[in-house]
């Protein structure tokens, strides 16, 4: 047994997509500790800007929704909603986008909308949000999400915002400024776009095997040639998040 | 002039039946206080227009204030499902018009400034700009490449929640300003709801903080913790505990309703409100001061 819980470790592997300088269109719950862990490791100059309007937050404690009080005080700046997609978002002022989503198909297309027919919905989910759009404009998307057949299938009930479309070419065609889905962080590992825009498996976490991510992938899930390992949580990640920045295990206490 | 009135006569004289409302607020600021009247008054056939439906539509919509919601994210902000309007929708019983924040915020931002619509760049996600017909696309005549664009959304009445306005209606806001410059801007009507109000020399001190004039304010009204459970910033805190809570309550029809019956309906206004929640509420959700540093404007 591994001595970390499923959500430390996609918080750990997320953290270490951020470079420093990044800035980085937060959402609450894991991003926001993998950008917090990233800023006390090795990007201490990470920006987080929060869609609420929010830029230069430096919380105080955990915020449970992405306008929470704690993320104005201290701030650098605070602007208005449509300030915050078409001077930062659309103009191209964001590095790092993290997406969530009910499901998410091979090409990193994801359905945050509804489950079943959109006019009469088997499951209605949140929608958008900001989603659309950072997925288009911000330069590198992530999405952490545990591995399951249902997050991966093999067909969305609805493509809430764009990945690679059909393929890397489709994206393209389309002009759009962001650089697309560009790490899906699961449990069990890391998927990254081959050269058509197909999400391909290229790394495990530590004993996790190959079989294990296939049979929980809707798709025939690609193995890269290379297949890596990630290197296990250090001592001093993990103090980071369990003893500095969620104390009660509010987000990573259990399985993601 | 003084618009101060209270709000009960402001819900009464400017929120009418069918209804194209806009209640602002970025989870910031969000006027439950207002929400509550709305229901007590039993206002129906309403357009409930936000970029996030949060509790309060919730509130109204089991309350069957709503015919239509039109929104951008219909969650329980941190929590999860916003489950009446959710349900309402998946029964087919409750109309909606839906897009993303971006989309949503811009037909405001064309509603606030005159335009008839608003560009956008596109984002090929396609979608839902395939089942709302209100998303179209246009050339750029410049470059001859493909805009998005959203029409201008013009409500009826807005409703905005402020930190201080003056007895006209020049409102000081600060922490997240999400849309409510936008949404006062776009109606036709403005309902002004303030923490405090103050002399107009307060405003005149700090002319850069006020995001609204007292010219397209309707009605002014003092409604201290109109915000409970959203928060003011610098007043009071966000009431996390009852966001978690309303998961709980509103996961049926019954504890929903006592919930409208004992907290809405079982009061007579957000004073009464106020001190039903009690000493350890205001307690948990007092906050700390953190002042800004004064800016100096100069005599001239």
């Amino acid at each position: 047994m591994a001595d970390y819980t499923s959500s430390e470790l996609l918080t750990i592997n997320a953290a270490r997509l951020l470079r420093d300088g990044d800035r980085v269109f937060v959402g609450v719950g894991l991003p926001n500790l993998a950008c917090n862990l990233a800023r006390r490791t090795h990007a201490p100059n990470l920006l987080m800007i929060y869609e609420a309007g929010v830029i230069g937050a430096q919380p105080k404690r955990l915020p449970l929704s992405i306008g929470d009080p704690t993320l104005v005080s201290g701030a650098l700046s605070v602007c208005s909603m449509y300030d915050i997609f078409a001077f930062y978002l659309q103009r191209g002022n964001v590095d790092v986008g993290f997406m969530g989503g009910a499901q998410i198909d091979r090409f990193g297309n994801i359905n945050a909308t509804v489950i079943g027919d959109y006019d009469h919905p088997k499951v209605r989910l949140p929608g958008s949000g900001g989603s659309m759009e950072i997925a288009a404009w911000a330069n590198r998307c992530y999405l952490l999400t545990p591995h399951t057949k249902r997050r991966f299938p093999e067909k969305l009930d609805f493509r809430t915002s764009a990945g690679f479309l059909r393929g890397r070419a489709e994206r393209q065609a389309a002009n759009l400024r962001g650089g697309g889905m560009l790490a899906v962080v699961t449990d069990l590992g890391l998927m990254e776009p081959d050269d058509s825009g197909e999400l391909v498996l290229t790394a495990l976490h530590p004993g996790v095997a190959v079989e294990q991510a296939c049979e929980n992938t809707g798709w025939d899930l690609k193995v890269a040639k290379e297949l890596q390992v990630t290197e296990a949580p250090k001592a001093e990640e993990l103090r980071i998040l369990r003893q500095d920045l969620d104390p009660s295990g509010i987000y990573l206490k259990g399985s993601a | 002039m003084s618009k101060v009135i209270p709000l009960a006569q402001a819900v009464q004289q400017f929120v009418r039946d069918g209804d194209l409302v806009y209640a602002a607020g970025f989870t910031h600021l969000i006027p439950f206080g207002v929400g509550h009247e709305i229901i007590r008054q039993r206002k129906h056939d309403l357009i409930l227009a936000r970029a996030t439906p949060d509790l309060i539509y919730d509130q109204m919509v089991a309350a069957g204030c709503a015919r239509k919601v039109i929104f951008s994210y219909m969650g329980n902000p941190g929590v999860g499902s916003l489950r009446l309007v959710r349900s309402e929708i998946e029964a087919g019983r409750l109309e909606w018009e839906e897009y993303s924040h971006f989309g949503m915020i811009s037909r405001l931002q064309a509603g606030a400034t005159g335009l008839p619509f608003m560009p956008m760049n596109p984002t090929a996600a396609g979608d839902l700009e395939r089942v709302n017909s209100n998303y179209r696309t246009v050339k750029d005549p410049y470059s001859g490449g493909d805009v998005v664009v959203v029409p201008a959304l013009k409500p009826d009445v807005a409703v905005v929640h402020v930190q201080r306005a003056d007895a006209d209606g020049n409102a000081h806001i600060w922490g997240i300003i999400g849309e409510q410059k936008e949404a006062a801007f776009a109606a036709a009507r403005v309902i002004l709801t303030a923490e405090e109000i103050v002399d107009e020399a307060i405003i005149r001190s700090d002319p850069n903080r006020t995001l609204i004039p007292g010219f397209i304010v309707d009605a002014v009204c003092q409604v201290p913790y109109c915000a409970h459970p959203s928060y003011t910033q610098g007043y009071y805190d966000r009431d996390n505990n009852f966001y978690l809570k309303w998961d709980e309550i509103s996961s049926n029809r019954e504890t929903t309703q006592s919930y409208l019956d004992e907290w809405v309906y079982g009061v007579c206004d957000r004073s009464e409100y106020w001190q039903k929640l009690g000493t350890e509420a205001h307690k948990r959700l007092m906050v700390a001061s953190q002042t800004s540093a004064p800016v100096d404007y100069g005599k001239y």
